[in-house]
């Protein structure tokens, strides 16, 4: 699972009223290259929670992006591009969890996929 | 014929290692996903802008279907119910994110983020109820309204579903419709028990020109898509059913084609050799809406 999805990701679990973001465990992270798109890129720009999308990547081990005034001008700008799209595209948790923030409970992640399903009482 | 997959056992014990085989090795299941899910994407009609969306694929399985997404150069999430299966989209290295997840139980998204989502032949499966915790409405009703959440407004989900039977598809079709969606069912190869194939096309948000279902082609003579030119009676799409949302009153369609439209339409097929029901006075009435 790559960022962009985590980004995307939230807790489900009955009575939870903000399951985003959640957090991440990480046991195991691999990289994989990815054809840059700037257009795609600057579509979902919009769409990114930027705060967690920071702290995900920085504990998947990437800390290059910026924190603070993140502007839709730095879209311009071809490094920021490239960090950018290493971080939504490239870096997937392969091994690990992500925790539901508001209940703890641990959705576990292995050979890179999320076990998302709900225990009955969850639903 | 053999019985229903989905009448065998629950999707995450039908889809075995042994079926997840199938869809690596059996070049017809392989052909078929890829037809299915070309023709989805085409029925989503993204912005013809090139630009890369983020689209869901609904009952991912293998992959196959994703991999056609991929592609056409769109980034992908994937979900499925079963393990074996998504262990074949692992080991085919598809490109979009996997996630096992029961649709049922309702998606995860965050609202407005996904620009469509597709899903080939999976949704039917909630018409079952595996466990007895399940009650196929409140699980449709969990699936459709957590997509519509999670679509950008605007956005479509296109669907291809086996429903069993007129109930099941009005079963799918009115969950869709509580959930708020517009948009209807595109029915290609109508005439033939083998090709025959549906898509619920629906649409996010309000009303809009989007809304509208997908021009039926081969309807008004207007040829099909680039390789179904043979003319050939069985290459037709007709849209069976073009609802609005519910409560709404619809429109009169001015283009509704009238009880003249569907008598010589009949005539044509009766000519070209294929069992058309006789007129009677009921052809072409006019029909309740049923939401
Ligand atoms: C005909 S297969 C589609 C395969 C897929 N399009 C591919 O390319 O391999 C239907 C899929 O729907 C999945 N499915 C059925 N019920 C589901 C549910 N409740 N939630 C998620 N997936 C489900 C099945 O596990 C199966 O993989």
């Amino acid at each position: 699972m790559r960022l962009l999805t985590h980004n995307m990701l939230s807790s489900t679990i009955k009575g939870v009223s903000n399951g985003f973001p959640l957090t991440i465990e990480a046991a195991k992270v691999v990289e994989k290259q990815v054809d840059m798109n700037s257009d795609f890129l600057k579509n979902i720009f919009s769409k990114i929670e930027w705060k967690p999308f920071v702290e995900a990547a920085k504990t998947l081990g990437f800390s290059e992006l910026p924190e603070e005034d993140v502007q839709p001008s730095l879209l311009d700008s071809h490094e920021f591009l490239t960090k950018f799209h290493h971080a939504l595209l490239e870096i997937h948790l392969e091994e690990g969890a992500l925790v539901c923030p508001e209940t703890g409970r641990k959705f576990p992640v292995n050979k890179g996929i999320p076990n998302m399903l709900l225990l009955e009482d969850e639903v | 014929m053999a019985a229903r997959p989905e009448l065998q056992a629950p999707p995450e014990i039908f889809y075995d290692q042994s079926e997840a085989r199938k869809y690596t090795s059996s070049s017809r299941i392989i052909d078929i996903q890829a037809k299915l899910s070309e023709r989805a994407l085409e029925l989503l009609a993204l912005p013809d802008d090139g630009v890369p969306r983020l689209l869901l694929d609904i009952g991912c399985g293998s992959g196959l279907s994703g991999e056609t997404l991929s592609e056409n150069g769109h980034q992908w999430i994937g979900l499925d119910i079963s393990e074996a299966m998504l262990d074949v989209a692992v080991e085919r290295e598809v490109e979009g994110d996997l996630l096992l997840a029961d649709m049922g139980q309702g998606l995860g998204f965050r609202a407005g983020v996904i620009d469509g989502a597709i899903s080939i032949s999976a949704v039917q499966w909630l018409c079952n109820a595996d466990k007895s915790s399940h009650e196929p409405r409140l699980r449709l009703k969990a699936f459709f309204g957590s997509l519509y959440r999670s679509l950008a407004r605007g956005a479509r989900a296109v669907l291809q579903v086996y429903p069993q039977n007129v109930a099941q598809r009005e079963l799918i079709l009115g969950s869709a419709m509580r959930a708020g969606f517009a948009g209807g069912v595109v029915v290609d190869y109508p005439h033939s028990s083998k090709s025959r194939k549906e898509y619920l096309v629906l649409t996010c948000g309000p009303p809009s020109l989007n809304a509208a279902v997908p021009n039926a082609k081969g309807e008004d003579g207007m040829s099909c898509s680039e390789d179904d030119s043979s003319g050939d009676e069985e290459n037709q799409t007709v849209t069976i059913s073009d609802r609005n949302r519910p409560r709404k009153k619809r429109k009169l369609d001015k283009k509704s084609k009238g009880k003249d439209w569907v008598l010589r339409k009949k005539e044509q097929l009766r000519r070209k050799g294929s069992s058309v029901p006789a007129d009677t006075k009921y052809t072409a009435r006019k029909r309740k809406s049923r939401f």
